[in-house]
C-alpha cells in the first residue's frame, strides 16, 4: 500500500517584517512614516513539498536559507504569509533541547514539565519515567535543581525526554550533535529505531554526513526556495556546488576590498581516462590504471604552483588525494594554456561510483581554483566486498 | 515495511489533514481553541505547579512571603486610613473590611499584572514549541488562585477572631463575585498579554492602571462614604459600572458581617449576574483577539 502524505506544504511563502521600532514613543513619533522603518524580508518563497509517512527527510542549505523557518512553519510555531501547511498525525518538535526546562526545578520536575510540553500525558510520563532517566544516565542527579547541571547533563536529560515522546512526525533542528560520543551513538540508534517504526523525521542539519547516512531524501534550500529535492547524493552535489560558488564569490569580494590582485589561473577541463582511452564517465575494474588529465589556462605568468587531485565518494568523503608537492615533483610554472596529467598506476577501489576533485594553488598556498566535481568514474567489481576499499582476501578454516 | 510501520501508515491514512498551528477564523476557531486548551489541561496544571514551586524556591520562608505583602498593606491602611484619617470610626471591624477588599484586589491585580507579562516571559518556549499559547496567561490565573485561597483561609480566621463569623445564605455572593472577578481578570490578562508582545509599553501602563483601579474600588473606604461625597447620579452609576466595585462589595457582603447595617447598593446579586454575563462576552472577544494576535508571536518576540 502507498504511504499517506503526512506533511503537505503548499506554495508557502513567509515574509518577515523587520521593524526598527518597538516602543510607543517611537511609533508615535514615526507615525505615518512607519513604512520607512519597516523592511521586508522573504525567508521562504513558494515552497511546495509533500512528505510521505515513514520517510526521513534532511533539510539542508547554507545559513539563512530558510531551513529553520520552514521547520517552524511545519511545527505550527510560525504561520505562513501565503500558502498553507497541512499535517496528519501527532507532531513533536525538537527545535531546541530543554526549551521548557526551568532552572529552579529539579530534574524530575523538569522531566514531567518538558514531556508534558511535548505532548505526553501524566500517565504516559509515569510509564516512561524510568526509561527516560535510564537513557539520560544521570540517575544520581535527578533530584537536583537543573541550574546545577553541567551542560552535558542538561542536554542528556532533554534529549532523553525528547526521544520518549511518541510522535508520528518528529522535527529535529540541529540538536543531534550533543553529548559525548557514546551518548551520540545512543541518540542515533534511537533515531534508527524511529525510522524502523515508520515515523516521519524531518531533520535540519549542517552535518552533511548525517544526511547521507540517515535520510532517504534531502531537500536543499537556497534563499528561501527549493534548490534541489531528491536522493541525498544528488542534493549534496547541488549543495556542494552552491557552497563552492559562494566561496568563490566571497574570495572575489575579499580580494576586491583588500585590493589584492590574485594571479588568475583555472582549470578549463579535467578528464579521467582509462588505459583503453575512454573519457566520459569511464568504468574500470579494480586495480586498473587511471589517468587524470587536465587543461589549465592562466591569464598571466604564475610562478611555482601546486596542482592537486583527489578521489571521493559521491557523498564527498575523500578516499585518496595527492598533489605535485606531496609527489615531490618540480612545481609546475603556469602560463598560457597547459596540459598536465596524473597517472594512477593501480586504483584499488571496490565497486561503486567515484568523483574526482581538482585543485590549484600557488606555492604559498593561495588558492587559485577548485573544482569539487571535476569528473566521475565507476569501478566494476565482482561483488565480493562492501565499502570503497579493495582488498584481496580469502577465507580458510584454520 | 515493518508491522509497526505499516499499522502507523494505515492509521495515518485514515486521519484527515489539518492545518499546522492554530485554526484560522474568528468564529470557527473558538471551539477549536477551547478544545486545544482542554486537551492541554495537564500541562496547564504543571505550568501552575512550576510557577508556584519556582517562585519562592530558594527562600527560607517560602510561601510565607506571599502573605507578607497583603499583611503589610493591611497594617498600613489600618493605621494610616483607619486611625489617622478616621475611616475606622464609620466602618465597624475596619481590619476585616480592608482585608476582604485587599484579598479580592490582590487576586485581580496579580492575574492582570503577571498575566500581562506571561507571554513575553515564556518567549523561550513559544519560539520553540507549539502549544496553545492561552495556557501561559491561564497558568497565571491558576497560581494566583492558589495564593488567593491561602489569603481566604486567613480572612476566615480573622472573622472568627473578631467574633463575626459569616454564616448561611450570604456565602452565595462568594462564588458569584469570584466568577465575575475571574472572568474579567482572565479577559484582561489574555488581551494584555497578547498586546504586550507587540507593544512592550503595555506592562508599564498596566502597573499604573492597577494602581488607579485600587482607588476607584471601595477597598479602603466604604460605599457609604462615596454616596456621602458624590451627589451626581451619573458619576455614581459610572462608579457602580466598574465590575471590581461590584466584586469588592460582593466579597464584603460575605465576610464583613458587622457591615450588614451599612448602606449597600440595591440588587447587588442582580448587578453581579449582569456583570458576569457581560464579562463572558468580553472574555470571548479577548480570547478571539488573542487567537488573532498569537499567530505572529514567535516572530515578534
Amino acid at each position: 500500500m502507498r504511504s499517506p502524505t503526512v506533511i503537505k506544504i503548499d506554495d508557502v511563502s513567509k515574509r518577515f517584517i523587520i521593524h526598527k521600532e518597538k516602543s510607543l514613543k517611537e511609533r508615535v513619533v514615526n507615525f505615518g512614516r512607519s513604512r520607512l522603518h519597516k523592511e521586508d524580508f522573504w525567508a521562504l518563497r513558494n515552497v511546495t513539498l509533500d512528505i510521505v509517512s515513514g520517510t526521513t527527510v534532511g533539510l539542508i542549505g547554507p545559513n539563512g536559507s530558510g531551513k529553520s523557518t520552514l521547520l517552524k512553519l511545519v511545527g505550527g510555531i510560525l504561520q505562513p504569509t501565503t500558502g498553507s501547511v497541512h499535517l496528519r498525525g501527532r507532531i513533536a518538535a525538537l527545535l531546541e533541547l530543554g526549551a521548557g526546562f526551568h532552572p529552579d526545578l529539579t530534574g524530575r520536575e523538569n522531566v514531567y514539565l518538558n514531556a508534558s510540553i511535548l505532548g505526553l500525558s501524566r500517565q504516559q510520563i509515569d510509564r516512561h519515567f524510568d526509561a527516560i532517566v535510564d537513557f539520560s544516565g544521570i540517575e544520581q542527579f535527578i533530584d537536583t535543581q537543573v541550574k546545577f547541571y553541567s551542560s552535558g547533563m542538561y542536554v542528556r536529560l532533554a534529549f532523553a525526554v525528547a526521544v520518549h515522546v511518541d510522535p508520528d512526525i518528529l522535527l529535529v533542528d540541529e540538536v543531534l550533535a550533543v553529548g559525548d560520543e557514546p551518548f551520540q551513538r545512543k541518540c542515533l540508534e534511537r533515531i534508527r529505531g524511529f525510522q524502523h517504526e515508520g515515523r516521519t523525521i524531518v531533520l535540519v542539519t549542517h552535518g552533511l554526513e548525517q544526511v547521507a547516512e540517515f535520510c532517504e531524501r534531502a531537500v536543499v534550500l537556497d534563499h528561501g526556495g527549493v534548490a534541489a529535492d531528491g536522493p541525498p547524493r544528488e542534493a549534496l552535489t547541488v549543495l556542494r556546488a552552491e557552497f563552492e560558488t559562494t566561496r568563490q564569490e566571497e574570495i572575489a569580494r575579499a580580494d576586491e576590498s583588500s585590493g589584492v590582485i590574485r594571479p588568475r589561473a583555472q582549470f578549463t577541463g579535467v578528464a579521467v581516462r582509462t588505459a583503453r582511452g575512454e573519457s566520459t564517465h569511464p568504468t574500470i575494474a579494480t586495480g586498473d590504471p587511471l589517468t587524470i588529465a587536465m587543461e589549465i589556462k592562466s591569464d598571466s605568468h604564475i610562478g611555482a604552483s601546486v596542482i592537486g587531485i583527489s578521489i571521493t565518494t559521491p557523498l564527498g568523503t575523500v578516499l585518496y588525494g595527492t598533489n605535485t608537492r606531496l609527489l615531490g615533483v618540480k612545481s609546475p610554472e603556469l602560463s598560457g594554456v597547459q596540459h598536465f596529467q596524473f597517472d594512477l598506476e593501480s586504483v584499488s577501489l571496490s565497486e561503486g561510483d567515484y568523483t574526482v576533485q581538482a585543485s590549484l594553488s600557488t606555492i604559498e598556498g593561495t588558492e587559485l581554483h577548485t573544482v569539487p566535481e571535476a569528473a566521475q568514474f565507476s569501478v566494476e567489481g565482482e561483488g565480493r566486498s562492501r565499502g570503497p576499499l579493495a582488498v584481496a582476501s580469502t577465507f580458510v578454516s584454520a | 515495511m515493518t508491522d509497526t510501520a505499516a499499522t502507523r501508515a494505515v492509521a495515518l491514512a485514515a486521519e484527515p489533514m489539518r492545518i499546522a498551528g492554530p485554526q484560522p477564523g474568528f468564529f470557527r476557531g473558538t471551539v477549536q481553541s477551547l478544545r486545544d486548551i482542554s486537551s492541554h489541561r495537564e500541562l496547564l496544571g504543571m505550568l501552575i505547579g512550576r510557577e508556584l514551586k519556582s517562585r519562592y524556591k530558594d527562600s527560607a520562608l517560602g510561601f510565607v512571603w506571599s502573605l507578607a505583602r497583603p499583611l503589610a498593606l493591611l497594617f498600613i491602611y489600618y493605621v494610616a486610613i483607619g486611625k489617622f484619617l478616621g475611616a475606622a470610626r464609620s466602618i465597624p471591624d475596619f481590619a476585616v473590611y480592608i482585608y476582604t477588599g485587599l484579598t479580592a484586589w490582590q487576586l485581580f491585580s496579580e492575574i492582570v499584572s503577571i498575566g500581562t507579562g506571561s507571554i513575553v516571559a515564556n518567549s523561550g518556549l513559544i519560539k520553540k514549541v507549539y502549544l496553545p499559547r492561552e495556557v501561559f496567561p491561564l497558568s497565571v490565573v491558576g497560581s494566583a488562585l492558589f495564593n488567593f485561597v491561602i489569603q481566604l483561609v486567613i480572612l476566615v480566621g480573622a472573622t472568627v477572631a473578631v467574633g463575626h463569623v459569616p454564616m448561611g445564605a450570604r456565602w452565595t455572593y462568594l462564588p458569584l463575585s469570584l466568577a465575575v472577578l475571574l472572568i474579567f481578570a482572565t479577559a484582561f490578562a489574555l488581551f494584555l498579554s497578547a498586546v504586550n508582545v507587540y507593544l512592550r509599553d503595555v506592562q508599564y501602563l498596566v502597573e499604573i492602571a492597577i494602581m488607579i483601579g485600587f482607588w476607584v474600588s471601595p477597598i479602603v473606604y466604604s460605599w457609604g462614604q462615596v454616596q456621602g461625597a458624590v451627589r451626581t447620579g451619573w458619576i455614581k452609576d459610572l462608579y457602580m459600572a466598574n465590575p471590581m466595585t461590584l466584586v469588592t462589595m460582593g466579597f464584603q457582603r460575605v465576610f464583613w458581617v458587622s457591615g450588614d447595617s451599612q448602606v449597600l447598593p440595591s440588587h447587588l446579586g442582580l448587578r453581579l449576574g449582569i456583570a458576569a454575563a457581560g464579562g463572558l462576552i468580553v472574555l470571548w472577544l479577548c480570547m478571539r483577539v488573542f487567537a488573532r494576535l498569537q499567530s505572529n508571536f514567535a516572530q515578534e518576540l
